[in-house]
Parts: C-alpha cells; structure tokens; sequence
C-alpha cells in the first residue's frame, strides 16, 4: 500500500491496491465452538460465526459481552478451553510474520509513553519484515504525520486510536481485527475512520470492528455478529438485522376490556407482555391504521405512538440481560429497558 | 532471531531509562568512592598515629580481617561497582520486561512475534549492549572517585598494577551477567514497582545480612560463597566483604557460572509461568 494520502480518505475508485493480490479465502475469519472459561466465569461460550473478506463487520455487544477476549482468543495471546479461531484457515499464532497478514488494535494503551510514535512503530518493523519507512507511511495515512517525533505519553485519547491503528496497518495486512477503534475520537475523527474502513474493505480486506455501541458502527458496516454474555444472539448481514425491526405501534387506553376486544376483533398480534393491563404493542401496522380501528369502536385512547424501531432498540434487545427465571425475550422491536416497568 | 533481537535493541534504546540507569549508577559509584577511599586514608591515618597497624573490619569481621594495606584499600574500593551497584543492570534487566507488562506493550510484542520463547531470549540477548553501558558507567565512576581521592592524599592508586586492572575489568563482566539476572527476575515477576522494591530489598539488605549470618558458621559459611552476590564479586575476585574478612569467594569461573545459573533458572521459571499464561 503505497501513495495513501491523509485523510480525507480517497474514494475507492482511486484505490492503487492491487484487489487481485488478496486471496480471499486467506481473508475469512472463523471461530467455531470458541470457550472461554475465567475461573467461575464464561467469558466466551460456545461461540461459533465467520467474517467474510471485503466486507466490515461489525462484533457488536454490551460490555463484558466476551469481544476483547474473544479477539485475543483469535490472536493467540489466551487460550480458549474449547473450539477453535482461525484467520484464513489458521491460527494466528501458527504463521510466521503474522502481523503482515492480520493486523490489530486491542487497546488504545499500548504504549510506553516515554517512546515517540515513530519509534513505537518502528521497535515492531524488524519482526514485521517492514522497512522503517512503512512507520512514516503508517502515521500519515492515520493523520499522524506532524506527530511522529512527540512522545506518546503526550497524546489525546483520539490520537492513541490512531497511533494503535497505525500500528495495526503497520505489516499492510489482508485482515485488521480492531477493538472499539472509535473510543475516544471525535465526531470528525469518527467520520473519518467510518470512511478510511469502508476504503480497507473496498481493497478486498477483511475488516472486523468491534464496538458496544450499534449506531457508532451502524453507517460503517455490512454485516454484524452480535454477541451477549459470551454467546451468539445474532449473525447476519445489516440487511439481515434491520429486517428484524419491525413497525410497531403502542397504544394505551383505560378501558382494558375495550382495548383487549379491539386487538381480538381486529386479529391484531398484540404484545402486552411488557405491558401492563390497557396497553398493547401491535405489530405491523401504521398508527393511522390502529387509530382509526379505535375510532370506529369509539375506544378512548390515551396514548397512540409509532415505536421506536431503530437498530439500536433492537440491538439493546437482542443484547439485554434476561430476567431471572425468564426465557430470552423474543426478537421484537420493542421491549421496556431495564429498569422501566416490567409486568411479566 | 535477529528481526527479534532487533526490535528488543530498539525497545530498549528508544526508553530513557537506560542511560538514566547509566548516568545514576556513574554518579553514585563516585560518590560512594569517593567516601570509602576517605574512611580507607582516615582509618590509616589514624593507626599510624597510634602506632598500630590498621584493620579494615572494625570489629565486624572475623579472624581473616586484611591489614589496611595499599593493595587492600584499592581493590575494596574499585570494586565497590560490584559489591554495592549491582542493583543498577538488575534494574535495567527487569525493566526490560517489566516495562512491557506495565505499558502493556507485551501485546504488540507478541502479535508481531508470537513465539514467547524467541521474545524472551531475545530480551536477554539485548539487554547485554546497555547493561555494558551501565556498567561501564559504574566502573568509571568507581575507579575514578577512587584513584582521584587516593591521589589527593598522596596513596598509591595502583591502577598500573596488572592484578588491580583485571579486578577491575572483571566487573564489567559481573555488572552485565546482573542484568541477565534481571531479566530472569523481571520475567518471574512482572509488577514493576514489585519487582524494583524486591530487587533493592535483596540486593541492599536481605543478602549482605544473610552473608553476615552464614559466615558466622562453619557449616553455612560455604552456602554464602553461592548467594548472587557474593557470585558476582567472585567475578571480580576481590571485594569489601573479602577484606572485611567475612567469606571467601568462589574462583572467578565459578562466580561466573553460578551467576549466569542464577539468570538462567529465573528466566525458566519466567517462561513456564508468565509467558506461558493468557496476556492481557
């Protein structure tokens, strides 16, 4: 990868990287069976799902949902107790040179602040097989060029990711594994790298990103494995996960018998599970729809409202911890948050 | 191995904390020869006026205690790099991981190179050019606050004398199989302030006492010959605690392997335990 500009990134058309020279199949990422046990703990259970070259996927979950370590489970620094984690059909560890072909950022600390960015980069060079001037190369195409000679223990938050992602791109590899590279940087900072991984992916490379937040990856990525307490909870492309959100409208009104034979008459399928008695979600209808069905039975209505069907409910959803005694909730687009009222 | 090794020369020479090491021990070995080579002419001076011939253990040492002669006073005084700054190489060898632990730059070293082993005994190997460096610093130090105080004072120097100059050199030797000791150390226990406070505590207190105590019986007398120590100041073959009269040493060679035997134990137990263990 040579000639990259700074920021801004430019577009994929006038990418100079060769698409041909990347085999796609050394681009694939599996994780199959994938456990790992901390003392009493699973931190990752059973987990089994793939990333496909050319394409950024987003490892989505809550906190101490198991990413970080199942990315370092992926780069050989821990062991799993069980299942396997390749990176194009082998383990990190079993290659020679393996930061020339996967490439990572884990955290944005890893740094000896008294070393400059430059020198940082360069103490990885020789094992990577890189001349020094890659650092240099590394360093503008993350906007770091003016900093090259500062001492690390002097940048900002958002100026670690960089460094960290410069590291990552250091050996110009086919798979860039990256843990929540958008911690920390600002609003233009995000815009940039959202741009800068669509640019990595256009190339034919396999882009892994991880985040605990879906709409700060939501505009990046084209498929999206969501984790939760160590396991899968869902896989698929972003197409895949928005079809999930289906419209919903809640409504609320203080004649429960009236408003529990309207949803009858109407054959709606209501969810009043979440909801106390007088309130229903029902699926698949406008609002207009449900009001005028009310009107016509002249059933009072205190409350009419679209429900929130954005991704990120959705993946609050999918991710939430379930009640104690309670099955998983089904996949729905609306369900109270922790700490609302819940009516079992 | 050499790509290995390189980045472990350039971990370690883009930190500040090598040439600090250097620069500190340099002034310290000074100073305290300086202070030593002071109480050496006062104490001869002293007896002379006495008329008596003057002791070099003040009452500590034993039966072997050396008469204060020129010879004496110039070995226990350029050898004090080994006998007292030896904790500066073992500083800079357990930084040499222990920085990475601490910075948690043990995780970019292991992607880039995920064979443990191969990290781990590059460090070692690395750490050899500044662990010279630091001893050199110490040594000059030593010799030069030494001959300069013995000079002013119009004492022989020695510093012609064959035997004086192979003592003297033989630190460097010691000074730097410390820093391998180091590594071992820092290896085996990763937490840096840890590890410093536990390396000053040995090397400053635990082990002169425990040589003071073993010497005093016949039976542990011969286990204080093998502390690390008394390893390294058999390198040089001379040292304060010899001419104090409190033990003998083991041959140079002995010293040298027992030392290295140090290192290398500390350095497998460090392999087997935290670079065999998940990072991060």
């Amino acid at each position: 990868m040579v000639d990259v500009p700074v920021a801004p990134v430019p577009s994929p058309s006038a990418d100079p990287s060769p698409e041909s020279a990347l085999d796609p199949a050394e681009g694939v990422v599996v994780v199959t069976g994938l456990t790992k046990r901390f003392g009493p703990v699973l931190a990752v259970d059973d987990l089994t799902f793939a990333v496909q070259p050319g394409r950024v996927t987003g490892f989505l979950g809550p906190n101490g949902a198991g990413k970080t370590t199942t990315l370092r489970l992926l780069l050989g620094l821990a062991r799993p107790n069980a299942g396997t984690a390749t990176i194009g059909g082998r383990p990190y560890a079993d290659r020679r040179q393996p930061a020339r072909h996967v490439g990572a950022a884990l955290e944005a600390s890893s740094f000896h602040p008294g070393r400059t960015a430059r020198d940082h980069l360069r103490a990885y060079a020789p094992q990577l097989g890189v001349p020094d001037r890659r650092a240099d190369e590394v360093l503008a195409q993350v906007g770091l060029a003016d900093a090259a000679e500062r001492r690390v223990g002097g940048f900002s938050t958002g100026m670690r990711q960089r460094l960290a992602l410069a590291a990552a791109l250091l050996g110009d590899p086919q798979v860039l594994l990256l843990d929540e590279p958008a911690n920390g940087l600002d609003p233009e900072g995000i815009a940039w790298l959202r741009q800068f991984l669509r640019w990595l992916a256009a190339q034919g490379r396999t882009v892994l990103v991880s985040s605990h937040v879906l709409s700060e990856v939501e505009q990046t990525v084209d498929d999206v494995v969501i984790i939760a307490r160590g396991r899968l909870v869902h896989a698929s492309s972003l197409a895949g996960l928005e079809a999930l959100a289906r419209p919903a409208v809640r409504i609320v009104s203080p004649d429960a018998t009236g408003l529990a034979s309207l949803v009858d008459v109407q054959g709606w399928a209501p969810v009043t599970r979440f909801a106390g008695p007088g309130e229903a979600t029902v699926f698949d209808h406008r609002a207009a729809e449900v009001g005028a069905a009310a009107f016509a039975r002249g059933l009072e209505l205190h409350e009419l409202a679209t429900a929130d069907t954005s991704l990120e409910a959705l993946f609050l959803q999918l991710t939430a911890d379930p009640e104690p005694g309670m099955p998983p909730p089904p996949v729905q687009p609306f369900a109270p948050l922790p700490g609302q009222g819940v009516v079992p | 191995m050499i790509a290995a090794l390189r980045a472990e020369l350039r971990k370690v020479a883009t930190t500040r904390s090598w040439w600090l090491l250097a620069l500190v021990m340099g002034a310290y070995m000074l100073t305290m020869a300086v202070i030593m080579a002071g109480s050496f002419i006062l104490a001869m001076r002293q007896a002379e006026e006495a008329g008596q011939p003057a002791d070099i253990s003040g009452g500590l040492g034993g039966d072997g205690a050396a008469v204060l002669d020129a010879t004496t006073v110039a070995t226990s005084v350029y050898t004090l790099a080994v006998a007292l700054g030896y904790i500066f190489p073992a500083i800079l060898g357990a930084l040499a991981v222990t920085t990475e632990f601490r910075h948690r730059t043990i995780t970019p070293t292991l992607l880039a190179e995920p064979r443990r082993g191969l990290v781990l005994g590059a460090k070692l190997v690395a750490v050899i050019p500044f662990a010279i460096v630091v001893a050199l610093a110490g040594v000059v130090g030593t010799v030069v606050g030494g001959a300069v105080t013995l000079a002013l004072f119009d004492e022989p120097t020695l510093l012609g004398d064959p035997e004086i100059q192979g003592v003297i050199g033989r630190q460097v030797l010691a000074l730097v199989l410390w820093a391998l000791v180091g590594v071992g150390f820092g290896s085996v226990l990763t937490n840096q302030v840890a590890a410093i406070v536990v390396l000053l505590a040995f090397t400053q207190f635990v082990e002169p006492l425990l040589r003071i105590l073993l010497a005093q019986f016949e039976a542990t007398e011969a286990a204080s010959k093998f502390l690390p120590g008394a390893a390294g100041e058999a390198i040089a073959g001379s040292s304060l605690y010899v001419s104090s009269g409190l033990a003998a040493l083991l041959e140079v060679w002995q010293g040298a392997l027992v030392l290295l035997a140090y290192a290398v134990v500390l350095v497998l137990i460090g392999r087997v335990t935290t670079f065999r263990r998940d990072i991060g």
